[in-house]
């Protein structure tokens, strides 16, 4: 007769924590970040069809990291309860905050099983606000914790070296190109040596509370990258080895793709440091794994 | 909305399969669907809306509403709205009992939107068409008991890049006109009011013309139909849908159009005169 082998529960959540941070680690890093009329997710994806930042609802988006068939089926999970509840109750009464509970209690359930192996997942829920006091980011981690990011957050492989960067150069109130800007420069500080991202690898879509339709959703065309990154190559390539390539400078998208948002942010606006999220209340305290 | 003990999204939730919402309400949530009520027996008089016109122009096609939700003799609303954006390219009109035609749009409106976030792509206009066939389809059971939903449907093809029109009967059956058509107990008279007066070339403001001058037409003869409200100033509900997408004529601009054709019945009620030949 066999023996069972004895694992501390300590151990068994380590291990499951490890797996599920060697996937994560694998893939490329995306960023939030608060602009002057909403907020912007940038993400280094090499694949103009699958998206890893997408519309959950009027008012929220999704953004992910880590094995796509995984967080596509959360998106999607994610999509039919929000337009459940919506057509249920009202679209007012969807809210990123019930989102990100539903998804802490799954992503949370499944890494504590025993049955099933943990989601190598992390995920932003998103709800831009009326203003930008409102706006939120709920930042979830593969355990199912969730975190209450301000400003700005990252996530992936390399999101520690990220947030440093951002936490250096991020200040209130930007434009969207110099938001746009920033995350770029800030997806390439993911390594000991600053690298250029190659424009065609950008996937770039925003909440944007201008929006007169209801659904606040865009995606960002890589037209308008072309633009920006096109006419500024020589400043923002200040720094690197090989200037990319110009361009041609293609007409800035029409009135269905989005607007163009030219308003400067407000000089000498005090940078604030991202706190280290606060857990939200109401959420079970997770095993930390660590 | 089902509620589980267990916090964590229902497996059905995560499953990969249909982008339908209506499909997955069906399974998840049947008692929302409109058309799922048990049916009762025995008449009810519940408000009914009544007619709608849409008719194509060059470049996009409009919609337009009259405002009057009759229950029985009564009229249960002066200012009912009856014409709504089913998505950013299309409207989708309603005539028949007023409650069940609003949930199914509802429902339609949900299940285009829903498509797209799934697919990350809009159905085609003859998709949506089919859509709402299949949605009008299950109501089938209600319109036995009285309780018919029959809309109309139109949208700018971007494939194409021209409006159309589909209307529908209570089996779902979706059947593409050409030109102009109106459903709703009014219909026969603004039929055949826009059988004068629609010509190809039309602007789309002309079309409206058109449109508001049907609209008072079947109000005209139907007891169901509501002319405008010149006193209240309550005018018909006109929808635009062009490459530039779904716009709801501004009031303002709906009763200019409604005043000219106010003015002009004064010297002739009955509308403009066609040529003998």
């Amino acid at each position: 007769m066999s023996m069972p082998f004895y694992v501390s529960p300590e151990q068994l959540m380590r291990d499951r924590a490890d797996y599920a941070r060697k996937g994560i680690s694998k893939g490329r890093s995306l960023v939030a970040v608060q602009y002057a009329d909403g907020l912007l997710f940038v993400a280094e994806n090499q694949s103009q069809a699958l998206h890893k930042v997408s519309e959950l609802y009027d008012r929220l988006a999704f953004a992910a990291v880590g094995r796509y068939n995984e967080f596509e089926n959360l998106r999607i999970a994610g999509v039919r309860l929000a337009d459940m509840r919506g057509y249920a109750y009202d679209r007012l009464d969807v809210t990123g905050r019930a989102l990100a509970n539903a998804y802490a209690q799954t992503l949370g359930t499944i890494f504590s099983s025993g049955g099933e192996k943990p989601y190598e997942v992390e995920l932003f829920v998103a709800e831009v606000g009326e203003r930008p006091e409102g706006d939120q980011i709920y930042r979830l981690t593969y355990q199912g914790s969730v975190a209450d990011e301000h400003q700005f957050a990252a996530m992936g492989g390399s999101a520690e070296q990220i947030t440093e960067y951002l936490e250096e150069h991020y200040s209130s109130g930007l434009a969207l190109d110099d938001a746009l800007k920033l995350a770029v420069e800030a997806l390439g500080h993911d390594g000991p040596e600053p690298r250029q991202i190659s424009r065609d690898a950008l996937e770039a879509a925003a909440l944007d509370r201008t929006r007169t339709q209801p659904r606040k959703f865009r995606r960002i065309p890589a037209s308008r990258l072309a633009t920006l990154f096109g006419s500024s190559s020589d400043e923002a390539g200040a720094d690197e080895a090989t200037p990319e390539p110009v361009e041609p400078v293609e007409p800035v998208e029409s009135a269905s793709g989005g607007r163009r948002v030219d308003t400067p942010g407000p000089t000498g606006s005090s940078r604030v440091s991202n706190e280290p999220g606060k857990a939200l209340e109401d959420l079970p305290a997770e095993p930390d794994g660590e | 909305m089902s509620t589980s003990a267990d916090a964590r999204l229902p497996a059905a939730y995560l499953t990969p399969g249909t982008a339908s919402f209506a499909d997955f309400l069906a399974s998840q949530a049947p008692d929302l669907l409109p058309g799922r009520r048990t049916p009762v027996t025995g008449a009810v008089d519940v408000p009914h809306g009544t007619t709608i016109v849409a008719a194509t122009f060059d470049g996009g096609v409009v919609m337009a509403g009259d405002r009057r939700a009759t229950m029985g003799n009564i009229i249960a609303q002066r200012d009912i709205e009856k014409v709504f954006p089913a998505d950013e390219y299309s409207c989708v009109g309603i005539a028949g009992a007023a409650g069940l035609a609003v949930e199914a749009t509802r429902l339609f409106q949900v299940e285009l939107e829903h498509y797209e976030k799934i697919e990350g792509i809009t159905l085609s206009l003859d998709g949506k068409a089919n859509r709402l066939a299949a949605l009008i389809r299950g109501n089938l059971a209600m319109a036995m008991q009285g309780l018919a939903v029959v809309p109309l449907f139109a949208g700018y093809d971007t494939n194409a890049g021209i409006g159309r029109i589909f209307s529908y009967d209570v089996t779902g059956g979706r059947y593409e006109e050409q030109s102009f058509y109106s459903v709703g107990s009014g219909s026969l008279f603004a039929r055949g009011s826009l059988k004068k007066l629609y010509r190809e070339g039309l602007t789309a403001r002309e079309c409206a013309t058109a449109a508001v001058q049907a609209l008072y037409d079947a109000a005209d003869d139907d007891s169901a139909t509501g002319g405008p409200d010149l006193t209240r100033r309550i005018f018909p509900v006109v929808a635009v849908v062009t490459a530039d997408g779904y716009a709801r004529m501004p009031d303002s601009d709906v009763a200019e159009i409604a005043d000219e054709i106010v003015t002009a019945r004064m010297e002739r009620p009955d509308g403009p005169a066609a040529s003998l030949t």
